[in-house]
């Protein structure tokens, strides 16, 4: 296998992973009835929240413990993102705000927020790209010890960091959940029709609020990853975030909201956009116009399945809509 | 032991300045079937959805078993032992029915829908009726979804089950079978409240009677103490001599031939089937016909809104003219060609009128396109709002305010008024007195006999039979989406209407 | 058994005198302030009055300043103006961005290519009708879509945003100036071929005569014309449109012609009458911000005009601040937000009322 098409499928698969992230997280929230445009500021919101936990961490400690390292910025990522779709979701579930419009200002706001630490962070750190977070972005990139050795195989399925196998051991786990378990039936009957799951018994508000901000949590993850492996621990205010996460808007969408689905579209998502730069005799120009497919074959995915009208392949019934039970 | 499985004391419930409950007490003994019997917006629904945990009442106390206890969600409801069975089944379409049963159980997390299922055989078994729990909701039939629901109710043990108006959508047979299920389930022991109007059901299946009547608590009584005459007095308060004034029709001409008409909906399912008939210009011609046998279709079908199949023909002759044929025109190239349509659909706010426009902007649903102007004339509506405002009596602050926002027979008469304005040569109506008070009912029914003697052909769809009765020329019965029969009104005897009603029949056709 | 009584219970309220819902707004935006001045100060320490002070200095200081807030005033208001027919009949064109990009790419390349060979105002009128129709056609795709098998528009329109993005990446290769710079650079600049005149003596005055007739035609459109009435009835109900017999496929589609179109408008300003190029981030965000502007004003063009100043007003706010207490411009974004939260969460306040249960009085 030549080396090109190994670096094309690593690109590939590092990309993916980003969205697979996001993604997920916006599967399980998309499950509970809530469609989250706030995820490009979500996960600007874990990413800048891992990248500044380990600067601090790294600049006041002059010897990291990597342990350390890995736990803080993992632990503030997830919380900063959990806590945007907390906020998410106290204005549309108990505030009944609109969740387009919420989910929208969520994204100016996390984005605002990142942007504006993250250049302070540069400051701090003397200039763009001067931040530095070695001991917590090594971790994060580390390989597979012994078996990413292993040639051609252990360049294409152990040259990553362990983001990439959490990201498939957490759709793994959000398929198994929403598939093999009762709560999951229970996420699942929130999403589509909210009236009879409360006649059930089921806590709608709960369910609603865990999913959105588990969800989010999730979703950050892939900031996390983008700033500690994919841009090794620096910060960059070139809305390249933005634009992922609309593409794991737009993944959710391709996955007819199933996570294994979600798995292997990331990968060829990741595939699509770079596939540019292993195409001979592609301009520049070209390329640009070949970056637009992630996109146009998920225009093709949607309008496939509004043709298709197969029950399975539909949004969750009631996504996007607000439930109140006395409303009449 | 308490002999009591329920009781409610002085619940109160208010949806703003509307009283649904006044302060209203109900009792359910332990093995006992009561009836709920009560018209259209007596508050039936409302005081069992208590119960079930989705609203919560005002004011008032409940006891379960003689428990003080406070049902504040469906959870609370189970708890105490509490299932009900929803008029709209609350099934998640794209499930198993399975799935839908164990829905919101969590003693265990693990998923096991093979164990669940064996429990449900089992239930079905006992109880005598058939479900395959691994088939999807939108693939059933109205009957086996409501097998579903009871199941789900009883696969939480639960030990009072509320049906609301549960035969509704069923046939004869179905109802039958459900009837027997419900005798067995109170052998077993359980305590059944059936939300209906229905008389005949009231004393073939219940023990015990209970009466609303708009909002109140009027008494209870054994069924066997009972007799429907007393209790249709007990149910709207005086004897039912209707006294509608019904004139008889001067001179009918056929203004509307009907011929053929067939129609799928969605999901391929026959609503209509080869349905023909002529309706006059100057009689009243009522359609009769359990819940959901065609009527919504037909007048749809009529009004351009239903895709057609092939051979129908809709002929409709105005006076002094030429005949105009209807089908395969939309609603505005019937408009256009002439014919005034006039049409008061079942869904008052969700079809005939824009419920966040006032009574102005509703007027201006059937005039806007009048003139040549880019912009739409405002004064004319306006005063025609006035008119039906002062006419009708419509009680609203002002011609701009919501009329989502106006009380039922507001509304009502805010789309009858319109659509009389129009002054048709045709006038059809889908369930025009439901849940209005008794006064709005007599004056929506004057209406309509005013415009027959004008010579417009009315339509009336209409469920209460009485009323069908003693307001209509002729009755045209539906049944499964066939007609099974045209009467005179003047002679038809309800029997007789009902016995058409249930004269076809899933398994074999004509049973007459 | 449980026997507690729910403490705190929600009800829709009837209605509300407008005073009081005013009120509420007025206090939601004082709230909001208070919270972007805590912020303010727990990362700077700084005194949020100065800042405030600041950040209106930033935006009416001196009449470049003003000038320079009016005209991004008029670039939001405009795609709020385009966006408000479509929010009012319930379709979620969240694509504005990209109808702006269609716009904005068909106007720098006219403006490239045609330059002196026509007279300068048909070279406006062409511009302005062709982008128009670029912004037309990039909104009509998913009306299509929608109103034929019931495709999802919020997310159709969403793809389409990056379709117009990578489009107008394309477009900045093709047209790079100088090479290997990554960006068009300023289109004409010696010539100003193809630019917004001066008139009245001020650079932006065309723009301002432009939205503000859009406006003010939008306003009378939805309000008074016979599409405006289908629209609205459509937005309400599609079943009652229907049985009125107004084709809600070809309302749809219509409605989605003229709002594409206007965004495609304002992507023609924002590249002839502001910013003289094209690039990815012409539309900025601003697709998006337009759809809270057309939102929290309920689609009254003339309230949207408040709502885009408050906007425009932070956000040169902030680049005030910015620059003069070294912080980076981002803070406008956060304080927006902060500020948006606040208003659409004041709305529940508005159509809600809490009812307070203390105690059992179910005995009386």
């Amino acid at each position: 296998m030549s080396s090109q098409l190994i670096q094309l499928f690593q690109s590939a698969v590092v990309f993916g992973t980003v969205i697979m992230f996001g993604a997920i997280g916006e599967i399980l929230t998309e499950k509970s009835g809530n469609l989250n445009l706030g995820v490009p500021g979500i996960m600007y919101l874990g990413g800048i929240a891992g990248l500044a936990a380990s600067f601090f961490y790294e600049l006041n400690n002059p010897a990291p413990n990597p342990v350390i390292c890995l736990i803080l910025s993992f632990t503030a990522a997830f919380l900063a993102a959990a806590l945007g779709g907390l906020l998410y979701s106290f204005l549309t579930i108990t505030l009944r705000t609109n969740q387009n419009v919420t989910g929208l200002t969520l994204t100016i706001f996390g984005g605002g927020i990142a942007n504006f630490f993250g250049g302070g962070l540069n400051i701090m750190a003397g200039g763009v790209g001067q931040i530095s977070v070695a001991s917590t972005s090594a971790v994060y990139c580390a390989f597979v010890p012994g078996l990413s050795g292993m040639g051609v195989f252990g360049q294409l399925f152990f040259h990553y960091g362990f983001m990439v196998y959490l990201a498939i051991i957490i759709a793994i786990a959000v398929r198994f959940f929403l598939v093999r378990t009762r709560r999951g039936l229970n996420l699942r009957a929130v999403g589509e029709n909210p009236a009879t799951a409360d006649a059930a018994g089921i806590n709608v508000t709960l369910y609603k609020y865990l999913a959105t901000c588990i969800g989010a949590g999730i979703s950050g993850l892939g900031g996390l990853y983008y700033t500690m492996d994919y841009i090794k621990g620096t910060w960059a205010n070139d809305g390249t975030i933005e634009a992922l996460g609309w593409l794991a808007v737009a993944l959710v969408i391709f996955a007819t909201w199933r996570p294994v689905n979600a798995m292997w579209g990331s990968y060829l998502f990741g595939l699509l956009s770079w596939a540019y730069l292993y195409i001979p005799g592609l301009g520049r120009r070209t390329m640009e116009l070949f970056k637009m497919l992630p996109y146009l074959v998920t225009i093709a995915v949607l309008i496939f399945i509004s043709l298709r009208k197969k029950r399975e392949n539909q949004p969750p019934a009631s996504l996007g809509l607000p439930y109140f039970r006395e409303e009449r | 032991m308490e002999q009591y499985a329920i009781q409610m004391k002085g619940v109160t419930k208010r949806f703003g300045a509307v009283t649904a409950n006044d302060h209203v007490n109900l009792e359910i003994k332990r093995g006992e079937i009561l009836s709920l019997l009560g018209e259209n917006g007596s508050g039936k629904t409302t005081l069992m959805n208590m119960l079930a945990g989705i609203y919560f009442p005002d004011e008032g106390e409940i006891f379960v078993n003689g428990q003080p206890v406070t049902i504040a969600s469906p959870k609370d409801a189970f708890t105490c032992g509490i299932g009900m069975i929803h008029q709209h089944f609350k099934l998640v379409d794209v499930f198993t029915a399975a799935e839908n049963i164990i829905l919101g159980l969590d003693n265990k997390n693990r998923l096991d829908l093979k164990a669940a299922s064996r429990k449900i055989t089992e239930i079905c078994q006992k109880y005598g009726f058939h479900i395959d729990p691994d088939k999807k909701i939108y693939d059933m039939s109205v009957s086996e979804k409501q097998t579903v629901e009871i199941v789900k109710v009883l696969y939480r043990g639960a030990d009072i089950l509320i049906l609301d108006e549960p035969t509704a959508v069923l046939t004869p047979q179905e109802t039958d079978r459900l009837f027997n299920v419900m005798r067995n389930m109170k052998a077993d022991g359980k305590s059944l409240i059936i939300i209906t109007h229905k008389l005949h059901e009231v004393m073939d299946v219940s023990d015990r009677v209970a009466v609303l009547r708009k909002g109140q608590y009027i008494g209870d009584v054994a069924t066997k103490d009972t007799t429907p005459q007393k209790l249709t007095d007990m149910m709207v308060g005086r004897a039912v001599t209707l006294n509608i004034d019904r004139p008889a029709p001067e001179n009918p001409k056929p203004r509307l031939e009907v011929q053929g008409l067939t129609v799928f909906d969605e999901l391929g399912v026959k609503r209509l089937d080869h349905v023909s008939f002529t309706a006059m210009g100057g009689e009243i011609l009522g359609i009769a016909g359990i819940a959901g046998s065609g009527q919504k279709e037909l007048l749809e079908a009529i009004a351009g809104l239903q895709p057609l199949q092939p051979g129908a023909s809709v002929k409709f002759t105005p006076p002094g003219n030429q005949p105009v044929e209807l089908v395969g025109k939309t609603p505005l190239q019937i408009k256009r060609a002439g014919v005034s349509l006039a049409f008061v659909p079942e869904d008052r706010l969700g079809m005939g009128l824009v419920g966040t426009m006032g009574m102005t902007g509703n007027m201006l649903l059937r005039s806007y396109r009048k003139g040549k102007s880019f912009f739409t004339d405002r004064k004319s509506p306006k005063n025609l709002a006035e008119d039906v405002k002062e006419r009708l009596e419509v009680v609203t602050p002002s011609v701009t305010f919501p009329v989502r926002r106006l009380s039922g027979g507001n509304v009502q008469k805010v789309l009858v008024g319109r659509e009389i304005a129009q002054e048709p040569a045709v006038l059809m109506t889908a369930y025009a007195v439901r849940g209005l008070d008794i006064n709005t009912s007599y004056t929506i029914y004057n209406l309509l006999t005013e415009q027959k003697m004008m010579g417009v052909a009315v339509i009336y769809v209409g469920e209460d039979l009485d009323v069908l009765l003693e307001l209509c020329d002729r009755i045209l019965v539906l049944c499964g989406g066939q007609v099974s029969g045209i009467v005179d009104g003047r002679t038809a005897t309800k029997e007789e209407v009902g016995l058409l009603m249930t004269r076809f029949n899933k398994e074999g056709g004509a049973a007459s | 058994m449980t026997h507690k009584e729910p403490l705190l219970r929600i009800a829709k309220r009837d209605s509300i005198p407008r005073p009081k819902a005013y009120a509420i707004r007025v206090i939601a935006v004082l709230l909001s302030l208070l919270v972007s001045g805590a912020f303010i100060f727990s990362v700077t320490k700084l005194d949020p009055i100065q800042v405030y002070k600041a950040m209106f200095d930033g935006a009416l200081g001196t009449s470049r300043r003003s000038w320079s807030t009016i005209r991004d005033v008029m670039t939001l208001l405009c795609i709020g103006v385009g966006l408000a027919p479509a929010f009012k009949m319930r379709f979620w064109n969240i694509g504005a961005e990209g109808q702006i990009l269609i716009g904005g790419i068909i106007t720098a390349g006219l403006m490239r290519s045609l330059g002196p060979s026509i007279p300068a105002p048909a070279l406006l009128v062409l511009m302005a009708a062709v982008s128009l129709i670029g912004g037309c056609v990039w909104g009509v795709i998913p009306a299509v879509f929608k109103a034929r098998w019931g495709t999802n528009e919020t997310l159709f329109t969403l793809m389409m945003n990056y379709v117009a993005i990578q489009l107008t990446s394309y477009c900045v290769a093709l047209w790079e100036n100088p090479a290997g710079s990554n960006s068009v650079g300023v289109i004409n600049q010696q010539t100003k071929w193809g630019w917004f005149p001066k008139l009245f003596g001020k650079e932006y005055s065309l723009n301002v005569i432009l939205v503000l007739t859009l406006t003010i035609g939008m306003f009378v459109y939805l309000k008074y014309s016979k599409h405006g009435y289908e629209i609205s009835v459509v937005g309400d109900s599609e079943n009652t449109a229907r049985y009125a017999g107004i084709s809600v496929r070809r309302v749809t589609i219509r409605t989605m012609a003229i709002s594409g179109a206007i965004c495609g408008l304002a992507g023609y300003i924002a590249v002839a009458g502001v910013g003289h190029t094209i690039s990815t981030t012409t539309a900025g965000g601003r697709g998006f911000t337009a759809i809270i502007v057309a939102w929290l004003a309920q689609f009254n063009s003339f309230v949207m005009i408040l709502i885009s100043f408050l906007l425009v007003f932070l956000q040169k706010g902030a680049v005030q601040i910015a620059s003069q207490f070294n912080l980076n411009d981002y803070a406008s974004n956060i304080i927006t937000g902060i500020i948006l939260f606040f208003i659409l969460g004041s709305e529940f306040f508005i159509n809600y009322r809490l009812i307070h249960q203390p105690g059992k009085e179910g005995k009386a």
